[in-house]
């Protein structure tokens, strides 16, 4: 039976965290199928993609060319499927970000593969793989067994943890062909902010706010707080978001991200159904709210009752203390 | 411009999910279903489209039960000119041959663009759109929030971890629209009586079963209950000691 070809992701000519992610889910299967991992990585003449030994591939492909700087759909699927097809591969597994989310079901529908999206458990008994998937934005979980003898899985950032390996991996570099007639979809520009920013999806903290903040400008609260923290990215509610106080790029919940990050803050936030469903897979959830009876309280770990506005500078005062004396 | 738009019928987001007794399925006695959120955007999308090229059909279609009429008819009410349903009570778990069947009924209609929702929220798969485009041989954009209209196309953005994606592509093209793209019209009285004389053609579809089997679904474990610690500022170091000893994640 074949191995497991993770498809790694860039940013920059750097392997994304995420990558790792992929990794260690594939190696997870691997071990038990007694299979190996490869791995393919896209991306600019100066990428790097040496790490992805370090965490579990045992072979990586590597096309460095910067007419894949950006995400271009046309590159990606045709390299990917010409490496699929040169060894008979069980499963293709990538992180369910924007690009995968792309991606995995153009290679599914490409290939004519099953596709399991965005899962946050994978096993395998005898040799026979099966996934676990969140499903109505996180309210219930389906478990899927794969049917075919292929089949396209991507997995949910913040889901496995990478793990680093004494392994020694062969890198293997192989070039993009000429490119025929223009392709009728191009990645034309990637517009990132000028102060790199985590993305609430990615970050292993979040800070989110809430209508309890009450005017755009009190989100600094909530920043000071992430930067004391450190590693931390800034969310919100739908309700903040439809009053133009946040961007629709940090609106958590059904209708935003979903979000698992270790540690989530809600903070001024009631805690709607919603709200609840992008983020109740969070490791540990601190629900800070005036209302007692607010329903945030009912899925937090811990809560504090009382007005944000007193509560959240003391917490960055005390954060900070803590950080400066570890 | 002929535009068509794919519309998935799904429960209400308020929907509180109870497992049916076959323990691989949603207990669906007393659910409340509507059109997925993110296809009013992608109506809207349509009808702005067409609009703007003075002209055209926008056609919805939707894979799913005789009851997905309904969600059939809130597109119609809203300014679509005709519906398609392709009847089925099946519900495979792979996204494949949903965008198989739908692929099929698209094809022939020689469409400019072809719009989606960027997820349905009940499988939340974000799939069929760039499937179908694959399956069609069309380019796509997926969770496109802004579109600008060009010559012969159009350029998208679409948000990304921590950037924005500026993406050109050429007509006729696949695209699944994100929140953020319009503000979606509530249909009017008037589109709703008009609604009802629209045509709306019954087609029944059989799927290929597809490569994933569902074992089981089940409800996500209760969170354990958790503590309040207290009220106001002075419960913030009993916060921290709780975060870095019993929960150790500072
Ligand atoms: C189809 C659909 C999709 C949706 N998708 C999403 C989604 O993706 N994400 C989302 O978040 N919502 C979503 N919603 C909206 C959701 O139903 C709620 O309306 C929204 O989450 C409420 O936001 P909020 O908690 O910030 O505001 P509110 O519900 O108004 O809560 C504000 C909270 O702040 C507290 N507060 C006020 N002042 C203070 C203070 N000084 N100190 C401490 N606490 C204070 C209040 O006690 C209250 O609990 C969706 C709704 C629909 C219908
Ligand atoms: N059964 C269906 N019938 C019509 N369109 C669908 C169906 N399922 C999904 N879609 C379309 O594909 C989008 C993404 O759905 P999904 O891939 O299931 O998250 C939806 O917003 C719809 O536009």
């Amino acid at each position: 039976m074949g191995g497991l070809l993770v498809v790694l992701e860039q940013r920059d000519g750097g392997l994304k965290k995420v990558s790792f992610e992929a990794l260690a889910a594939a190696r997870s299967l691997a071990d038990r199928l007694a299979v190996g991992v490869d791995a393919i990585a896209l991306g600019p003449t100066n990428l790097d993609a040496t790490r992805a030994a370090q965490f579990g591939a045992d072979e990586v492909v590597i096309i460095a060319d910067d007419r894949v700087r950006l995400y271009q759909p046309h590159w990606y699927v045709g390299a990917i499927t010409e490496q699929a097809k040169t060894k008979d591969y069980r499963a293709i597994v990538l992180p369910a970000t924007a690009l995968g989310k792309d991606l995995g079901p153009r290679l599914a529908a490409r290939l004519g593969w099953p596709l399991a999206p965005d899962v946050t458990e994978v096993s395998a008994e005898g040799s026979e793989l099966f996934v676990t998937r969140p499903v109505y934005a996180g309210k219930a979980l389906l478990r899927l067994r794969v049917a075919a003898p292929r089949a396209v899985v991507s997995v949910r950032p913040n889901s496995f943890t990478p793990v680093e390996q004494g392994r020694t991996s062969s890198l293997r570099h192989t070039v993009l062909g000429p490119e025929g007639a223009a392709p009728a979809v191009r990645t034309v520009a990637l517009e990132a902010p000028a102060e790199a920013k985590l993305d609430v999806a990615e970050a292993p903290i979040v800070v989110s706010g809430g209508r309890g903040l009450k005017e755009p400008a009190n989100f600094k609260l909530l920043e000071d707080l992430a930067r004391a923290l450190g590693g931390a990215a800034v969310g919100a509610s739908r309700a903040a978001v439809d009053a133009g106080w946040r961007p629709h790029a940090d609106q958590v919940g059904q209708t935003g991200k979903t979000v698992s990050p270790t540690l989530y803050f809600a903070i001024g936030i009631s805690g709607a159904i919603q709200h609840l469903a992008g983020m109740r897979t969070a490791k540990v959830i601190v629900a800070i709210n005036k209302d007692k009876d607010a329903p945030i309280f009912k899925v937090a770990d811990y809560g504090i009752v009382g007005d944000l506005f007193e509560i959240v500078p003391r917490l960055t005062e005390e954060i900070t203390k803590l950080r400066a004396g570890a | 411009m002929n535009i068509a738009v794919c519309l998935k019928r799904v429960p209400d987001t308020e929907t509180r999910i109870k497992i049916a007794p076959d323990g691989r399925s949603m207990d669906e006695a007393g659910v409340k279903f509507v059109l997925n959120p993110y296809d009013e955007y992608a109506v809207e999308e349509a009808l702005r489209r067409k609009e703007a090229a003075g002209g055209g059909e926008v056609v919805a279609v939707a894979l799913g039960p005789e009851a997905a009429q309904e969600t059939l008819r809130t597109a119609l009410a809203m300014g679509a000119d005709r519906a398609v349903l392709l009847k089925t009570d099946q519900r495979p778990a792979d996204p494949l041959p949903v965008a198989r069947a739908l692929a099929e009924e698209l094809r022939a209609g020689g469409y400019d663009l072809i719009l989606f929702g960027k997820l349905a929220v009940d499988d939340g798969a974000q799939a069929v759109g760039p499937m179908v485009a694959e399956l069609l041989g069309l380019p796509c954009v997926s969770a496109v929030s802004h579109w600008e209209p060009l010559e012969g196309g159009g350029r998208a953005r679409r948000e990304i971890e921590g950037a924005v994606e500026v993406v050109e592509v050429k007509l006729p093209a696949v695209l699944t629209v994100d929140k953020g793209l319009n503000e979606p019209r509530y249909p009017a009285l008037k589109g709703i009586m008009a609604a009802k004389k629209k045509p709306l053609e019954v087609k029944p579809v059989a799927l290929d079963a597809g490569g994933l089997e569902i074992v089981q679904l089940a409800l996500p474990p209760e969170r354990k209950p958790g503590r309040i610690l207290g009220e106001g500022p002075e419960a913030v170091p009993a916060l921290i000691e709780a975060l870095r000893v019993e929960a150790k994640v500072l």
